[in-house]
């Protein structure tokens, strides 16, 4: 199968992931769809990889899983403590540091 | 011997300091406290002269080195002391008028609660003035300069809650700031031509010096003089100085304050010698300064003004005196101390009319004081004929000597000093005779006391009062013969100033005669305007010359139109160069950057996703300007 198609199928979750970050408000959903843009980073590299015949892509995909898996980690905890504080995981919600 | 000249200095700056911090323990002994210190330092200053007239006239000079003030490579400064017959001269006269003035104070002052402070303040102008003329060096004489001045600045305040005291203060502080101004410029130059400023190497270094520097070192000392001795165009803080208590204006005119600018120029005679323009300035100054001040004098009707004006005039004539070089250095200083006998005397007895008078000064309100006060009616009186140059008196041989010298000038400038000198001695009669008719002659022209409403009750003043008035009255009449005769003075300071005689166009005796004739005339005249006639208690409104002298010759206009006026004006122009300028400038940057800050802060809406959407822009961007750059 040609590898470009993998590139295709990227290009568009990537799309997916951006759109829905623009567009939704509750920050749940948010965050999954970056989650869906860092894996289709994820999938471009390792398609590159496979393109180039060289591992380089692949190692950078592992670094990527590793800072979202930190990631998550992190975001989901204060999107829990901001949700039971403020009882509203909508994004437009929480300016409190606007000026 | 000579570790007696440090306790001159010493001896009125620890009664004055212990006036001034021993607190209210020494309110009630502190005025004889003050007078005592005067009087100590009078009597090392009359053992220290006996000791001097025992040497011969080369060896009179002595120094002592106290200590080393600022030792620094290449740059000297000592507290040493010099005392020769000049120094010594000034001490007597310093010390012993002093004293006399501390006594009379002890009366005049009685009743003022603040005397404690007034004696502590009286021993530090002494202190400051002695340590000016027993100097060795300009730097040390320049503590003293200004030791003098501030005591002045508090003494001529010293009633501080009247608004003109305070005023008169600050006027006479800063105008001789400007002299001051002078006598540190003419120090620097000294510095950098001679590399010292020690009075020795300095006038052993001045033949060797160009005399365009020092002309420049001589009209910067004339600078200084015309600040403490009131010359024009400084003068003007004289006539206010009146504000302070009467005692203070005897002290200041006849002992400590303006006779400090006519030491100056004798003593740095060796610079003023090899600077003729410089010369030629101070007799110009002195000149002016003599008929100004008599001008003055014969339009005020407050008895303190008009003497201050006379003050002016005579320090005029030694300041002329003092320009002549060495044909008249030596009568400079003897009109100087014959005339700090007689002015002391007449302010003294000024005071003393004033203590009978309830502080009244307005002479068209006195009158036929002389049956009710005969002791100031004589001792005044002398004083009076002392200071017009009365034939056999003390201001009769000093006054006509300069008179002489100021002829034997020569040539055209000989003339012109010598006239100006006559007329000022004419003009000095008038005015006096005008004071002394006003006060002591005529009908009474007392008026009640604004506050009381009672008319006032003159009475002669205590003896604590009259007796320095009766002492001073003796010098007045007798110190001007003893010091011509045998030419003793001249010989006396013949060894510091040299002497040399003049060649005058005039013989000696025509002078005195023309100068007798100038008095006569003056006194005359004074006599037809003011003894004949009735005296008007409101003054006439006189001719322009008189309105004039009685706003001082418009010298405060003159003054207020030429530096006051370009001064404020000029600080305006800076101020408002500053603030519209300046700061305009930078305000309108904050200002520019202020309002485009809150303009971008628009952008920060505080809603996540339009940060993604701009995030996402910017990415776009970024992506595609890479894209295209690579393609081109």
């Amino acid at each position: 199968m040609n590898p470009v198609n993998y590139l295709y199928l990227a290009a568009l979750l990537f799309t997916i992931g951006a759109s829905g970050v623009l567009i939704r408000r509750n920050a749940i959903v948010l965050f999954m769809c970056v989650e869906l843009m860092l894996n289709a980073s994820n999938l471009a590299l390792v398609t590159f990889s496979r393109m180039h015949g060289n591992l380089d892509g692949q190692i950078i995909a592992f670094f990527t899983m590793v800072v979202a898996a930190a990631e998550v980690v992190v975001g989901l905890a204060i999107i829990v403590s901001i949700f039971r504080t403020r009882h509203s995981a909508s994004v437009d919600d929480s300016n409190l540091m606007k000026l | 011997m000579n570790s007696l000249i440090p306790l001159l200095v010493a001896a009125p700056l620890a009664g004055a300091a212990l006036l001034l911090l021993g607190g209210r323990a020494l309110d009630r002994i502190g005025p004889w406290l003050g007078t005592l210190a005067a009087a100590l330092s009078f009597a090392f200053g009359a053992v220290l002269f006996s000791d001097m007239l025992g040497r011969r006239a080369e060896a009179r000079a002595v120094h002592q080195h106290l200590f080393s003030w600022i030792p620094v490579n290449g740059f000297q400064a000592d507290v040493s002391f010099q005392l020769d017959q000049l120094s010594i001269t000034f001490v007597l006269l310093i010390t012993g008028v002093g004293t006399l003035i501390h006594l009379y104070s002890v009366g005049y002052m009685a009743h003022d609660e603040r005397r404690r402070r007034f004696f502590g303040y009286l021993n530090l102008f002494l202190a400051a003035m002695l340590l000016l003329v027993i100097a060795d060096n300009y730097l040390l004489l320049y503590v003293g300069w200004e030791g003098v001045g501030l005591a002045s600045y508090l003494l001529i305040g010293f009633w501080q809650h009247k608004p003109s005291a305070a005023t008169a203060a600050k006027k006479a502080f800063i105008v001789n700031r400007v002299g001051d101004m002078g006598l540190s410029i003419a120090i620097m130059l000294m510095f950098t031509e001679f590399g010292s400023f020690a009075f020795e190497p300095v006038f052993g270094a001045a033949g060797r010096a160009s005399e365009g520097k020092l002309t420049a070192i001589g009209l910067m000392l004339l600078l200084a003089a015309c600040g403490k001795s009131a010359q024009v165009p400084l003068q003007s803080w004289l006539g206010d100085a009146m504000e302070g208590p009467t005692p203070v204006s005897a002290l200041i005119h006849a002992a400590t304050m303006v006779t400090a600018g006519v030491y100056l120029i004798t003593r740095s005679a060796a610079v003023f010698n090899l600077a003729p323009d410089a010369q030629t300035a101070v007799v110009a100054v002195g000149a002016v300064t003599l008929l100004f001040g008599a001008i003055v004098g014969c339009a005020k009707d407050d008895i303190k003004k008009a003497l201050a004006g006379s003050t002016m005039s005579q320090i005029g004539y030694m300041v002329l005196a003092a320009g002549l070089g060495p044909i008249g250095y030596a009568f400079a200083i003897m009109h100087l101390v014959t005339h700090g006998f007689f002015k002391a005397g007449l302010f003294l007895g000024a005071g003393s009319v004033m203590h009978g008078m309830d502080d009244e000064v307005n002479m068209r309100h006195y009158g036929g004081l002389r049956k009710y006060m005969p002791i100031t009616f004589v001792t005044f009186g002398l004083g009076y004929l002392a200071i017009i140059g009365f034939p056999g008196l003390s201001g009769f041989f000093s006054k006509d000597k300069i008179i002489e010298a100021a002829f034997a000038k020569g040539g055209t400038e000989g003339w012109i000093l010598g006239l100006c000198a006559l007329v000022g001695a004419a003009v000095t009669a008038f005015y006096m005779t005008r004071v002394m008719v006003l006060t002591f002659f005529g009908e009474k022209r007392w008026q009640p006391s604004a506050e009381t409403g009672e008319e006032p009750h003159p009475h002669e003043s205590p003896s604590v009062m009259t007796v320095p008035m009766v002492l001073l009255a003796v010098g007045s009449v007798f110190a001007g013969g003893l010091f011509t005769l045998n030419s003793s003075f001249l010989k006396w300071l013949e060894p510091v100033t040299g002497h040399a005689e003049g060649h005058s166009p005039l013989q000696p005796l025509t002078v005195t005669l023309l100068t007798t004739l100038c008095m006569l005339a003056g006194v005359g005249l004074a006599y037809l305007m003011y003894g004949r006639s009735p005296v008007p208690v409101t003054p006439p409104v006189g001719s322009p010359l008189t309105r004039a002298a009685r706003r001082d010759l418009l010298q405060d206009d003159f003054n207020h139109a030429v530096l006051v006026r370009p001064g404020s004006g000029l600080t305006a122009a800076l101020v408002y160069l500053d603030s519209k300028g300046l700061d305009g400038f930078v305000n309108g940057l904050a200002a520019t950057i202020g309002g485009l800050s809150s303009r971008l802060r628009r952008i920060q809406t505080g809603f996540a996703r339009s940060y993604a959407l701009s995030m996402f822009g910017g990415a776009l961007l970024l992506a595609a300007t890479t894209l295209l750059m690579r393609s081109v």
